[in-house]
């Protein structure tokens, strides 16, 4: 492990797709005229993610957010675009030459019940990996998973080796999904919404230990949240997704000190704060994110826009930068300079 | 506080669920007013008897769960002798409840005019089918659904407005009081921001009083007049907004506050951390149920529950720390530095 290579690209993506088929069923589709339709969940998407950063991916559900970590890892195959994975791309990799990469890239989800197996000892789960990746190392097994278990604040060790799930509390349980992750020695790990479903009072240890860690180990995260405050916690710089598009890519204080589009502004302004007072004052957008499967045209958030004019909903904005290192994907957002 | 400001009176409140495993204490002795017209955020984490508390102010718990005892004053009159028959008359017309999952709520047969109108017709408000459809149309309308959807189904309608729905229902029969349980949790921020502004303008228009159950300290400070804070099936502490934010008084509610991520933070900023996990009520910790992760446990803490009392004015607390019979040498010997 070295951090030789900090500030070059881990992961890039380069306009990538995936639409989902929509199965009407037998007779619907007998009745059905013309094209067949399709879910754009992701819908042109490009961004890098540069080794050592915590890139954010944020968005309302919908809007593509969990898609895009998929492909990034190619858990989904992109309907179209390419993944470069350390300048390697894992787009057109058979499942035997992934395989070999997967031991770099990793993945923490929502849900941890869903994501052990009940029947498996929390030493059986975290070495699982090892077994699949780095079979010589199995006899060592114990010794690391000792080791993985002390680094997510599961100590002492052995009290937990022999337990089970349900035997854990939903923070301890999250704690051996990052300590199976981490067996590997991985360099990119996607976690999505890995805080989620914890108690409040234990998200804040859970974000520290991810912090404490990606230094420790020389991580990359791609985080994946609907969580702005979370987000701005953890994440160096942020992506804002609406309806399968980028809308805005920034650092952190950007996006959130001066967000240029006025999709990122909104949800800007609805993220109540904790202090009543300071209750919102400003409108919000009327509405709600429309289908995926008839997307607006031109500009996907222009029915919904208080900047839009005729050109939004003709022309798809391009992604812009503005400032350096502030892409924006609006007609109009030069006024917010 | 005269009687007559007081809608409902919840006293000496007992609620237990029988397991295999022994009874499990939701709602331990809790005591709290509810004045008309406010809203009163009602804050915890998951399995701290929140929406067990919730419910029982509905007398909708049930087996193996229910009310062992206390009084429910509800405009003086205590629900808890009445018969079921008329306890149902009274859920609905005076309470209504929303709940997280509004498609749990809503009959996937039964399209919005059918709910609206059978609980109008059910309650005896109208004889006709024609005038309680007419009245629906009005009432779908104030919650910003456009008349003509009142034939769609709930699967045709966005989270959003199943959630609009919900109220509209509880609306029909003018109820006083609506209990809304992590009723913005499953919708997105813009939307939840957007829902919180309805039940601002409902409450003023319809004098309504709203017991708002989250554990979403930032929808609290957004809408709630006062705060009460709930730790493993106790209330913890009960201000207005303004004392539970800006000085609160239980070292729970002050880690709450402090360890939760919040937009406003700025590079640098770290969160509080709290010790442990919430207790499992099967086997609460004796005494104060949070002393095991108190940082300013005293050695009484662990011997003793402390009293709910006011601190000053209406700020009501039940914590050692501001008990005045506290032995000071206690104090001392017991404090952690």
């Amino acid at each position: 492990m070295s951090d030789k290579n900090n500030g070059s690209v881990l992961v890039s993506l380069k306009n990538i797709k995936k639409w989902f088929p929509v199965h009407l069923g037998f007779f619907a589709n007998m009745l059905a005229r013309g094209e067949p339709e399709f879910v754009r969940a992701v819908d042109g998407v490009s961004f890098e993610i540069t080794r050592g950063e915590v890139f954010g991916l944020v968005g309302e559900s919908g809007s593509g957010k969990t898609t895009v970590g998929r492909l990034a890892l190619r858990l989904l195959e992109p309907t179209e675009g390419q993944v470069f994975f350390d300048n390697i791309d894992i787009s057109t990799h058979s499942h035997e030459e992934l395989r070999r990469l997967r031991a770099r890239m990793q993945v923490i989800f929502q849900d941890p019940m869903a994501s052990l197996n009940p029947r498996m000892s929390v030493s059986d789960a975290i070495a699982h990996p090892l077994q699949i990746h780095y079979p010589e190392k199995v006899k060592e097994k114990d010794e690391i998973v000792r080791a993985v278990l002390e680094d997510v604040g599961l100590a002492p060790p052995h009290i937990f080796m022999n337990k089970y799930p349900h035997q854990l509390s939903g923070g301890q349980r999250q704690r051996v999904v990052i300590a199976r992750a981490l067996v590997t020695e991985p360099e990119l790990i996607l976690a999505d919404e890995p805080i989620a479903m914890a108690d409040v009072s234990v998200r804040s240890l859970l974000l520290d230990l991810m912090n404490r860690l990606k230094d420790e180990h020389n991580l990359t995260y791609l985080f994946i949240t609907h969580d702005l405050a979370t987000a701005k916690y953890i994440c160096d710089r942020i992506g804002v997704m609406y309806l399968g598009k980028l809308v805005e890519v920034s650092s952190l204080t950007a996006v959130y000190s001066k967000p240029l589009h006025p999709y990122t502004q909104a949800l800007m302004a609805a993220v109540p704060i904790p202090d009543p007072n300071r209750r919102r004052s400003q409108a919000l957008p009327r509405g709600e994110i429309p289908s995926p499967i008839n997307p607006p045209s031109g500009c996907r958030f222009h029915p919904r826009c208080p900047i839009a004019k005729a050109e939004c909903s003709e022309v798809d904005p391009e992604m812009r930068e503005l400032e350096p290192g502030h892409f924006v994907a609006c007609h109009y957002a030069e006024q917010f300079l | 506080m005269m009687t007559n400001d007081i809608l409902y009176s919840i006293q000496g409140l007992n609620v237990e669920y029988e397991t295999r495993l022994g009874a499990v204490k939701a709602v331990d002795n809790v005591s709290f007013d509810i004045q008309k017209g406010e809203v009163l955020g009602l804050v915890g984490e998951s399995g701290c008897g929140k929406s067990t508390l919730g419910k029982a102010l509905l007398r909708m718990i049930e087996p193996p769960g229910r009310i062992t005892s206390g009084k429910l004053l509800f405009d003086d009159l205590d629900l808890m002798t009445l018969s079921s028959s008329r306890m149902r008359e009274y859920r609905g017309s005076r309470i209504g409840m929303i709940f997280q999952d509004p498609m749990t709520s809503l009959n996937p047969v039964q399209n919005i005019a059918d709910h609206l109108t059978e609980v109008m017709l059910t309650h005896g408000m109208y004889s006709g089918k024609e005038e309680s459809r007419e009245h629906a149309e009005t009432i779908i309308d104030r919650m910003g659904i456009r008349p003509e959807r009142i034939d769609d189904y709930p699967h045709q309608l966005s989270g959003g407005m199943r959630q609009r729905v919900m109220i509209a229902l509880a609306l029909a029969l003018n109820a006083d009081l609506i209990i809304a349980d992590e009723a913005t949790t499953s919708l997105d921020v813009i939307v939840e921001a957007q829902f919180l502004d309805l039940l601002r303008e409902l409450r003023d228009e319809f004098d309504l009083t709203i017991i708002l159950i989250t554990h979403n300290i930032g929808v609290v400070a957004e809408l709630a007049d006062r705060v009460a804070v709930m730790y493993a099936g106790r209330i913890a502490e009960l201000g207005t907004v303004y004392d539970a934010f800006e000085q609160p008084l239980h070292p729970y509610s002050q880690g709450l506050m402090q360890s939760v991520p919040n937009i406003r933070l700025e590079e640098g900023d770290t969160l509080y951390k709290m010790a442990g996990e919430p207790p499992n009520l099967l086997q609460p910790p004796t005494g104060c149920r949070f002393h095991p992760r108190c940082p300013q446990a005293m050695d009484i803490c662990s011997r003793t529950n402390p009293n709910f009392r006011t601190s000053h004015a209406d700020h009501y607390v039940s914590c050692w720390l501001y008990e005045e019979h506290t032995d000071e040498k206690e104090r001392q010997s017991g404090a952690i530095s």
